[in-house]
């Protein structure tokens, strides 16, 4: 997938051995602080730059079927800047988005460090050496940090699971499609109003949150919980095939003809991801988290099974 | 059509350019958004001199990601912001200043009767930030920094900085109004 000499598709080699030097010990799944920070700066810049590859063949795929010449134009013009920022390593969009990762951590795995302050310090090394635009403000203030991190910035979501590996994902998040994102609580009879809610989230929207868009749904859980398997569903794979509801709010939102940037045209979303989960019987969250075509995400994994 | 316009802009090359149409701008551009527009517009109110000169000017909606080098400021990457958060400073800034272009994305709302007077709405790809920073050659000032790099009005040139769409043109044609008019029709039709 990626050339030899790219460090990525040889970091986890480098990162298991290089533990076991530092450590002098074969059972344990330590890393160095330092390595680990190295590489979390070296994945944001691959999640900055480049685009995985289901992403860019969904865009290959609008633009290759899309009719209308001004949306045509346009997604040839996104191909375009994803060669350029891939080759020459720079940001694919000025907006660099704020700092997000979602983190599996495997219960017998021992970092030995502080890891949160390791992605911190990652963070504010990425952002000098990439570089990134410092995104992150007081929210009432407005007053920049300077270097992508602040209060709950960067925004970590831990999960615990078995193993002894540690899987980090990047995922940074622009705010044009952001703030297009909606949710509601609705009544709990209201299941069949969830595909309209969807559809006139997107239709205010319009071309703001630069289109063709992934869209994550989140139904049930909690106010908050909605929200978040909203925004994880926009990590799904986006040649994963689309079921059910997904594929009849897919087919309905590129109905809509709003096209690429809201000029008109045959894709307005590249997909539809939905996830579920249980809810207090008199409730109803419905979250739709909306991303534009810079679907960023890379992942990185530590430890393992030596 | 397709055109290649050089600034400052004139008001008949303005007037020529129907909405759909193709454009490529070389001379100088300037960067501006939420906080610049703020400012732009607080200081018309107590009648102060900008910094700078927007007759005939081309405003990028854009808060780009810039780096200090030893030669100066380098481009990184300067795509454009969404330009509806700018909808409601517009007519204003239009109407205090002769600015005939307005690059950004997504459109704007309610301000196609704003422009009718020699002034387009270009849209330029969003995210197209790498593709932007090539054809940006040269930082030519920077004013206002204290509102932070992103909120700064830069001072560019420019070389057939496109593929721009024009989106609103100066007859009051709205291509993104259109879109959306037929979409919440369509949503109408589907409820």
């Amino acid at each position: 997938m990626y050339p030899v000499q790219d460090i990525y598709s040889c970091l986890p080699f480098v990162l298991k051995n290089s533990s076991l030097l530092y450590n002098g010990d074969l059972l344990s799944t330590k890393i160095s602080r330092e390595s680990f920070i190295r590489s979390i700066a070296d994945l944001l810049r691959k999640t900055e730059t480049e685009l995985p590859d289901d992403v860019v063949n969904a865009i290959r795929k609008a633009e290759a079927a899309e009719e209308n010449q001004v949306a045509k134009f346009q997604l040839r013009a996104i191909l375009k800047n994803l060669e350029i920022a891939k080759k020459h390593r720079v940001p694919m969009c000025q907006d660099t988005g704020i700092m997000i990762f979602f983190a599996e951590i495997g219960s017998e795995f021992q970092p030995g460090f502080d890891l949160e302050a390791a992605i911190r310090e990652a963070v504010i090394l990425a952002t000098a050496e990439i570089p990134l635009r410092p995104n992150a403000v007081d929210p009432l203030t407005r007053k920049n940090s300077g270097n992508n991190t602040g209060v709950g910035i960067p925004d970590i979501h831990w999960k615990l699971v078995p193993g002894n590996q540690l899987k980090i994902t990047a995922a940074p998040k622009g705010a044009g499609s952001e703030n297009m994102s909606s949710l509601r609580m609705f009544n709990p009879t209201e299941t069949g109003s969830i595909k309209n809610f969807v559809l006139e989230t997107i239709v205010n929207a319009g071309g703001m949150p630069c289109p063709p868009l992934t869209i994550g749904v989140g139904i049930g859980g909690s106010f908050d919980a909605a929200a978040r398997l909203a925004k994880e569903s926009l990590l799904e794979p986006l040649d994963a095939p689309m079921e059910g509801l997904e594929r009849e709010i897919f087919e309905a939102v590129n109905a809509l003809g709003i096209g690429c940037m809201g000029l008109g045209g045959s894709t307005t979303a590249l997909a539809v991801h939905v996830k579920t989960a249980h809810c207090h019987t008199a409730s109803l969250p419905v979250a739709v988290n909306i991303q534009c075509w810079a679907n960023r995400h890379a992942s990185i994994v530590f430890g393992g099974d030596e | 059509m397709e055109y290649h316009l050089k600034t400052p802009l004139k008001k008949e090359d303005i007037e020529k350019l129907n909405a759909g149409d193709i454009v490529y701008i070389s001379g100088e551009i300037l960067t501006a958004r939420d906080e610049a527009h703020a400012r732009i517009l607080e200081m018309e109110e107590k009648k102060e001199v900008l910094p700078f000169s927007l007759e005939g000017a081309v405003v990028y909606h854009c808060g780009p990601l810039m780096q200090q080098t030893e030669n100066g400021w380098k481009v990184v990457s300067a795509g454009p912001t969404t330009s509806g958060r700018m909808s409601k400073m517009t007519p204003p800034l239009l109407k205090a200043h002769e600015v005939r272009a307005i690059i950004g994305k997504g459109g704007m709302k309610d301000v196609a009767d704003a422009l009718k007077n020699g002034s387009v709405y270009l849209a330029y790809t969003g995210g197209c930030a790498a593709l932007a920073a090539e054809l940006i050659k040269e930082v030519k000032a920077v004013h206002w920094l204290d509102l932070g790099m992103p909120e700064a009005v830069w001072v560019l040139r420019v070389e057939e900085f496109g593929p721009l769409i024009v989106g609103i043109d100066a007859k009051g044609k709205d291509i993104f109004a259109e879109v959306r008019e037929k979409a919440q029709k369509q949503l109408e039709n589907q409820g």
